[in-house]
């Protein structure tokens, strides 16, 4: 199997647009998006962590079955999140569970 | 030498994998995935006696109500550090690294594994984080519980709780570096005719608890660090006094440990795949189904992890989903079970000491796995969660199934792995030894929980005592099980029978080639023209007169 060659410019412009990735970083950190903050943040890191592993890792140019690979590792990533956020998302902060049954009529005189 | 004249007609080898070079340097630098094998072989069981003496001191701490033997505190390292010996060390590894180190390569036609150097690689870094778990045990224990739950390991504990999280991270990349060299070495690798459908099933399994090993390994490794350093830098992750959540810390935690307990028990269930044809004299019942249910369990495995968090404040609706989920995986592992109990029907079975393992697999699993689905109901578990039926399941699983599997393999491959037999009487004792001792040890466990003996207390009310000290008694003939196989195949690694290449005889490929096979496995690379199990079209495997007859295959009954 032949590597692909990449040029020394595609290393460049990607190294350029992580930087400004992170620049971007930055800034987001210093502004007040309220409840988008998070949101900002991550889909900055998401696409730098794009670029690298298309770019860098050479996931662009590797065989099918290797990136088949990857978006089933991303697919488990998304398992983990998707289904704890089932906890998170459905959590309500006094749990009925929690709460002793309504029995105490029961031993009224 | 030799003071047992061999079996007319078997030689052993003239050179093999374990004469073929000599010396400390040639075990420490080797990459024969034979030899690597057998260097796990060592280190697992050096675990396995360091968790063992931890049980056995549980064991009779718990003899009397008040118990005697430790403080409390020292109670609370015994049952951690018994539980990190033996999951993390013991279990994970045990099949996996020896016998599939050992047996994955011979048993599709190819050399060695994909990687031999990374095969090395991957014991090393096993010592490596073993070594930093041992230098916690030695240097103030740990008493976290295993499952170092949050905020207790990150910032109260105050055992050694750094350098075990450490250990057990380095040792992730063990068990990773394994999984992915069983992968490519399965996909890549396959001689000739070795087709995906005519892979050994054990193959099969292994290949499934490889997913496992790489998908959720990295999981537990990134959250025992972050467990590490919010108890090092105090960076709130799990802490609720930082900003942390604690119940993450265990989604993060059981993403791994339960599918954990998959790489576990699937091997365990590849090599009862292995033994229950070769001891039927019939094909596998149900192949395709057997496979595709250890991928099924692998799968399903990785959606049921918050089934141990039912009481922990988790939301009603997430534990809904989770508790139903966890019934799925019942259907895989039933379907296991009856395809095995369809190959004994009408087989030609006999009682060998390796059926004699799978028997006793087949039903402790089966008691595990039922019990199982008691946890899983969600009023059940509030009921019985963190209560001894919770411990005596899970040791049906993993004592009754790993553990049995593994022993059970062990004897199957043993004629393989050394070239010689070992006193097939005295191992027949030590299995049903085995059985015996396991059940005592853990079916009062049941009942124990069951009436409410919570796990993880150093004392208990006096009504406990009987069912406590069956318990402890049981452990004792347990401990005998244990060693008896020590000592023989021990014995039996000078001393034994020459087996020659297939005693039992089997129809894997791995019995093709000499025993103790030569460094290269095949003298040339065999091509396969059989399907799998296939007894009835295998003249090459000599069973003649004074064999048991032959079962009919599937369909011909």
């Amino acid at each position: 199997m032949s590597e692909h060659i990449v040029s020394p410019k595609v290393y460049i412009v990607i190294f350029l647009a992580l930087m400004v990735g992170t620049t971007a970083t930055v800034w987001a950190a210093y502004q007040n998006f309220g409840q988008f903050n998070i949101v900002i943040a991550l889909a900055i890191a998401t696409f730098k962590a794009t670029l690298v592993v298309l770019y860098f890792m050479h996931a662009r140019y590797s065989p099918k079955r290797t990136q088949l690979v990857i978006v089933c590792s991303v697919f488990w990533l998304a398992i983990m999140l998707a289904m704890t956020l089932t906890d998170y998302d459905t959590r309500t902060p006094r749990d009925s569970r929690l709460a002793p049954p309504a029995i105490s009529h029961l031993f009224r005189a | 030498m030799s003071t047992t004249p061999p079996l007319p007609g078997h030689q052993m080898p003239h050179e093999d994998y374990l004469n073929a070079t000599y010396g400390i340097r040639s075990w420490l630098l080797t990459t024969d995935h034979k030899r690597i094998a057998l260097l796990y072989l060592g280190s697992v069981t050096v675990f396995f006696f360091i968790g063992g003496l931890l049980a056995t001191m549980i064991r009779i701490h718990l003899l009397t109500p008040t118990g005697y033997l430790v403080t409390p505190e020292t109670y609370n390292k015994l049952f951690t550090m018994h539980g990190v010996a033996m999951i993390f060390f013991f279990l994970i590894p045990s099949i996996p690294a020896v016998l599939g180190n050992f047996l994955i390569p011979l048993m599709i036609g190819a050399k060695d594994l994909a990687f031999p150097k990374i095969n090395l690689l991957s014991w090393y870094i096993y010592l490596v984080g073993g070594s930093f778990v041992l230098y916690s045990f030695a240097t103030g224990g740990l008493d976290t519980g295993w499952t170092f739950y949050t905020p207790l390991s990150s910032i109260y504990s105050n055992s050694a709780v750094t350098p075990a999280v450490i250990g057990i991270f380095i040792n992730g990349f063990s068990s990773i570096l394994t999984g992915l060299n069983f992968i490519v070495t399965i996909h890549t690798m396959r001689a000739p005719g070795m087709t995906w459908f005519r892979l050994p099933l054990f193959v099969w399994a292994h290949y499934a608890t490889s997913l496992v090993m790489i998908l959720g390994t990295p999981v537990i490794a990134i959250t025992l660090l972050l467990a590490g350093l919010e108890r090092m830098f105090h960076l709130g992750f799990f802490n609720p006094a930082l900003g942390g959540d604690p119940i993450l810390f265990q989604h993060l935690f059981w993403f791994y440990s339960h599918p954990a307990v998959y790489i576990m028990i699937l091997p365990a269930m590849g090599v009862i795949s292995e033994i229950i044809p070769t001891f039927a004299r019939k094909p596998i019942f149900g192949y395709s189904f057997i496979a595709g249910s250890s991928i099924a369990i692998a799968v399903i495995g990785f959606l049921v992890w918050a089934h141990h968090m039912f009481v922990t404040g988790e939301s009603v609706y997430a534990a809904l989903t989770f508790s139903f989920l966890s019934y799925l995986v019942a259907i895989p592992s039933a379907v296991k079970v009856f395809n095995w109990t369809s190959t004994l029907y009408k087989g030609s079975i006999s009682w060998d000491t390796p059926m004699i393992y799978a028997f006793g697999f087949i039903g402790l699993f089966l008691i595990g796995g039922l019990t199982g689905l008691f946890l899983a109901c969600l009023g059940l578990d509030i009921h019985i969660h963190d209560t001894y039926f919770v411990v005596a399941h899970f040791h049906y699983i993993m004592v009754g199934g790993a553990v049995m599997g593994y022993v059970g393999g062990l004897h199957f491959w043993w004629p393989k792995i050394t070239g010689r037999l070992y006193p097939e009487a005295l191992a027949r004792i030590a299995a049903v030894t085995l059985f015996v001792g396991f059940n005592l040890t853990f079916f009062p466990q049941f009942i124990l929980g069951y009436l409410g003996m919570p796990r993880r207390y150093h004392t208990y009310p006096p009504e406990f005592q009987v069912l406590n000290v069956l318990s402890t008694a049981g452990a004792s003939i347990l401990a005998l099980g244990y060693l008896l196989p020590m000592l023989y195949l021990t014995w039996s690694m000078r001393y034994g029978k020459v087996a020659g290449q297939n005693p039992w005889p089997a129809t894997g490929l791995e019995w093709k080639t000499d025993s103790p096979p030569p460094t290269e496995n095949f003298d040339v690379t065999p091509e396969v023209t059989w399907e799998p199990y296939d007894f009835q079209n295998r003249p090459d495997l000599g069973l003649t007169a004074g064999a048991p007859s032959l079962a009919p295959a599937h369909g011909d009954d």
